[in-house]
């Protein structure tokens, strides 16, 4: 019985192909940490222990076959987790919801066949918050998921699960969708590197759909080198999601400079968070990395914008879950998701179309235009990923308004269709984990995942584990 | 009752487009008679995740019917989310085009007779997808209404017309010419029967004394909507209905519903489907899973270019270029295959030095092109006919003298009323001529001589 488990993929591999331990072996540790200590965490839905080993044995048939190139699997070996987002064909898929609570999908995503044929193993799908509405796991019409590095707290959310299984080791990687920060927040609570990549670069197809213009197909990693990695597999044209563009980024400079929002670091945002952020940053200069204020003045605005679009396009994408099919009415649907049907009933209806929705549209352009306009002179923006650390179970579960603050700092990101990249900072006196947040031009994840590269060599944060 | 009134008519036609793949999915469009649910898939069904992918032909094709009706290409399009509830559409909304269609202020050129015509504008053409279809059984003595998808993405192009119709006969004459017209441009078999071509017509009536206001815009305060009416003559007595229901309520001073009605085409008369108090909220907003379509001069040039010869360009070449009757040019031109059967043995014809009078004649008196399936037969028939140099009338009757005289027993009986003998004279006639005799020259004259 393996032990423990190499921190990256290049080790992991090695120990594969040194026969250390086998694909199989893989998946048995990880299944006997899941059912012992899955039980108080509550990270998973549904386990596939069928399909992870009939795919680890593929697996070590390739390995054993000699005749192969880690070229053609990238990811041979790697176990994975997939939020109950993404469609998983003949495996349950609820997206944390009742209404789909039996529902069995005919297909798979995108995401989930370019993950697999790369040689990656699925061990299960993991809790969120229903439809991906929420910041803390708690929307979960299965129960809300426990932050491994203190039980009383939240994980963060949406991908609450993911999140828990990649810090739990109870999968190597986990993917997620980050909407308005559904990868960054909880990553950022537990210690993980989270990645919102650029919209429009990852595949949405066959991910259940929370808000359309904004969705992206994000993943969690414990380094940011792995999270290259997995991009590298997901990105890229699939002839299904029609919004994607095969773009490439810019190569980064000798002269790394970066900005520091100064909007980003006002009213509202936790003093320890304050200090271990302005900590990282010292340890960046010190690389040579230049940091300048910028002003991204539309910032503000980002909350409401985004609950006014979100919303919308929520109301739209749930609409399909209309009692015909799936074979649960929409009395099944939580509070939160009808808050936000009705929400965004309300701002596209006739006579507020103009006020609310057109209004906020033309807000986003200008919330976007700001990003353009700083990314001229830096290579990245730096500023936390979230106001504060995890907060307590129930302390926001009834305060609506509290909860989308949690989203005060990924918001603008998702509007401006920009990545985002949270890597673990470091850590509060009583042992919660902070996360910065490294924002970047669009299809630009190479320069954040350089400084990232960078950030983890000169720290080790990332290597720091609950004890569960 | 009628000449207090005069009808304001627009209309909505919705025709399907035959892309051989449906508008957001790989499934085939062709649904007519498919077993139900077999050309499905998670896009066409609205699973959880699916995501529409553009079909570009469809696009193509629209642009093609816009250029064909005199419309400009807006440069920039999108699609739009219309929402409504129906169990026949699985995401909940329909994908359609609300602010920029592809089309808009288009025109044509209603043509009522040889110097009448009107102008009738096309207010936009723009693109959406069809809905599946319900399907009422009662299946183990239970009543159920099953969901075939088949239908579902199906390209549909919908045209809306300004109110610019003042009669039945208007409202008919140009329904035909947009069925022609698509099928010329090849884009739709836009059959009625099959539903490829669906109708809407609104319908109120002005006052006379307010018909000026018309052309300033100002149209009557409430309109009928016609639905759900499966061709063209239903539709032509529909509106007929109308004019006399809404003049009677009118007359009365009374104020006409705005609803739905259908048809009941048994009894001949509209009744009420649907009363609208108010109009129904869509809550439109841009289709976000698909990028703002541009539509670049150059693809507008190209597909200028491609277009074929429409109906109205190919009646008035036929009339200039052979001389044809206007009667003649439209047995010709309003029946595609018919046309192109023509076109082809024209050029046939004028390879061999056939009159095209010859062809029009066979074709149309004789219908030989039913006969004759390809041109070339058609045309090779007619080249047999001319071949044959025959003989002058004199040399005809000259035979049939020497023929009567030759045979006076067969005369005899033929004119005690034994007619199956005149074959059999025929027959020596032409053994004199060689063959050479024409045939309907040699019955005529026979019959004359045997007479006297």
């Amino acid at each position: 019985m393996i032990e423990s488990v190499p921190d990256t993929i290049e080790k992991l591999q090695e120990g594969l192909l040194k026969k250390n331990y086998s694909c199989v072996e893989l998946v048995d540790y990880y299944l006997n940490r899941i059912k012992k200590y899955d039980s108080s965490l509550n990270s998973f839905l549904t386990i596939s222990e069928d399909s992870a080993y009939s795919q680890a044995k593929k697996m070590d048939k390739v390995l054993n076959g000699g005749s192969f190139s880690l070229s053609e699997y990238p990811l041979l070996g790697v176990v994975v987790s997939f939020k109950d987002l993404f469609l998983t064909k003949g495996i349950r898929t609820t997206a944390g919801s009742k209404v789909l609570q039996s529902y069995v999908p005919p297909y798979s995503s995108t995401v989930v066949m370019k993950l697999l044929s790369a040689g990656a193993i699925m061990i299960g799908k993991t809790n969120c918050d229903a439809w991906a509405h929420g910041a803390s796991g708690e929307n979960s019409d299965y129960g809300p998921t426990k932050n491994p590095w203190n039980k009383k707290y939240v994980p963060g959310g949406s991908s609450s699960g993911a999140a828990v299984s990649v810090s739990s080791d109870f999968s190597f990687v986990a993917l997620g969708t980050d909407t308005g920060g559904s990868v960054r927040q909880p990553a950022s609570f537990t210690n993980l590197v989270g990645l919102k990549p650029t919209y429009g670069l990852v595949s949405r197809y066959g991910v259940v759909a929370m808000a359309s213009s904004l969705d992206t197909i994000g993943h969690f990693t414990k380094t940011v080198e792995d999270s290259r990695r997995i991009l590298a597999v997901t990105g890229g044209i699939d002839n299904y999601d029609s919004t994607l563009c095969g773009e490439k980024g810019e190569k980064i400079g000798e002269k790394i400079k970066i900005g520091i929002p100064k909007e980003y670091f006002g009213e509202g945002l936790d003093l320890e968070v304050r200090e271990i952020i302005l900590k990282a940053i010292e340890i960046l200069k010190k690389k040579g990395i230049a940091f300048k204020e910028v002003s991204l003045p539309h910032t503000e605005y980002a909350v409401p914008v985004y609950y006014v679009i979100q919303p919308a396009e929520v109301s739209s994408n749930l609409s399909r879950y209309d009692g015909v099919r799936y074979g649960n009415d929409r009395d099944s649907f939580g509070s939160e998701a009808r808050r936000r049907i009705m929400l965004g009933t309300y701002v596209l209806s006739e006579g507020y179309r103009d006020a609310y929705y057109l209004k906020a549209m033309k807000v986003r352009k200008k919330i976007s235009d700001d990003f353009d306009h700083v990314f001229v002179d830096v290579d990245a923006i730096l500023c936390p990923t979230a106001p504060t650390p995890a907060f307590k179970l129930g302390e926001k579960a009834n305060d609506p308004l509290k909860m989308y603050l949690a989203d005060i700092y990924t918001a603008s990101a998702s509007l401006a269709g920009i990545p985002g990249l949270s890597i673990p900072a470091g850590f509060t006196k009583d042992k919660r984990p902070v996360g910065m947040q490294l924002l970047g031009k669009r299809f630009n994840e190479n320069k954040l995942f350089d400084i990232g590269e960078m950030f983890q060599k000169l720290t080790n944060y990332h290597l720091e584990k609950p004890v569960i | 009752m009628l000449k207090k009134y005069r009808p304001v008519i627009g209309l909505e036609v919705h025709v399907e487009l035959g892309t051989r793949t449906k508008m957001f999915c790989s499934c085939s469009a062709n649904h007519f008679l498919a077993e139900p649910n077999t050309n499905v898939c998670p896009i066409c069904m609205g699973l959880p995740g699916a995501m529409p992918y553009a079909n570009k032909k469809g696009i193509m094709a629209t642009i093609k019917a816009g250029l064909a009706f005199g419309c400009e290409i807006n440069s920039f399009s999108k699609f739009d989310r219309k929402h409504y509830y129906y169990p026949d559409l699985p995401k909940g909304y329909q994908i359609s085009q609300y602010e920029l269609p592809i089309c808009k202020n288009g025109y044509f050129d209603l043509k009522e007779s040889d110097s009448k015509s009107k102008k009738i504008r096309i207010r936009r053409i723009h693109l959406e997808e069809d809905t599946g279809k319900l399907v009422h059984r009662t299946l183990e003595g239970r009543k159920v209404s099953l969901i075939d998808y088949n239908r579902s993405g199906v390209p549909l192009l919908e045209m809306v017309t300004e109110p610019d119709f003042e009669s039945a006969n208007e409202v008919d004459l140009f329904l035909r010419e947009v069925q022609l017209a698509v099928r010329y441009l090849d884009i739709s078999g836009a059959n009625m029967e099959q539903g490829s071509m669906r109708l809407e017509a609104n319908v109120s009536l002005c006052k006379e004394e307010d018909v000026f206001d018309l052309k300033k815009g100002i149209y009557p305060d409430y309109k009928v909507e016609l639905k759900n009416i499966n061709s063209f003559r239903f539709l032509k007595k529909a509106l007929e209905f109308e004019f006399e229901r809404q003049a009677e309520i009118l007359s009365r001073n009374e104020k006409v519903v705005q609803e739905t009605r259908g048809f009941d085409e048994v009894k001949a008369v509209t009744f009420s489907q649907r009363v609208k108090e108010e109009a129904q909220d869509y809550r439109y907003f841009p289709e976000p899973d698909i990028p703002l379509l541009t539509i670049t001069v150059d693809i507008v040039e190209q597909v200028q270019k491609s277009l074929p010869e429409l109906p109205s360009q190919r009646r008035e070449r036929l009339m200039k270029d052979y001389f044809l009757s206007s009667n003649y040019t439209e047995l010709l031109v309003s029946d595609l295959k018919r046309a192109e059967y023509f076109e082809q043995a024209v050029i046939l014809a004028k390879e061999k030095d056939i009159e095209i009078n010859k062809v029009v004649g066979a074709m149309i008196n004789q219908n030989l092109d039913i006969k004759f399936s390809e041109p070339a037969g058609l045309i090779k028939y007619l080249l047999e006919i001319k071949n044959k140099a025959f003989v002058s009338a004199d040399e005809v009757v000259a035979s049939i003298d020497v023929v009567i005289h030759e045979n006076q027993q067969a005369v005899l009986d033929y004119q005690s009323g034994k007619e199956q003998i005149l074959g059999f004279l025929i027959g020596q006639v032409q053994r004199k001529l060689k063959g050479k005799g024409e045939a309907s020259l040699v019955s005529e004259k026979i019959k004359e001589k045997l007479k006297s």
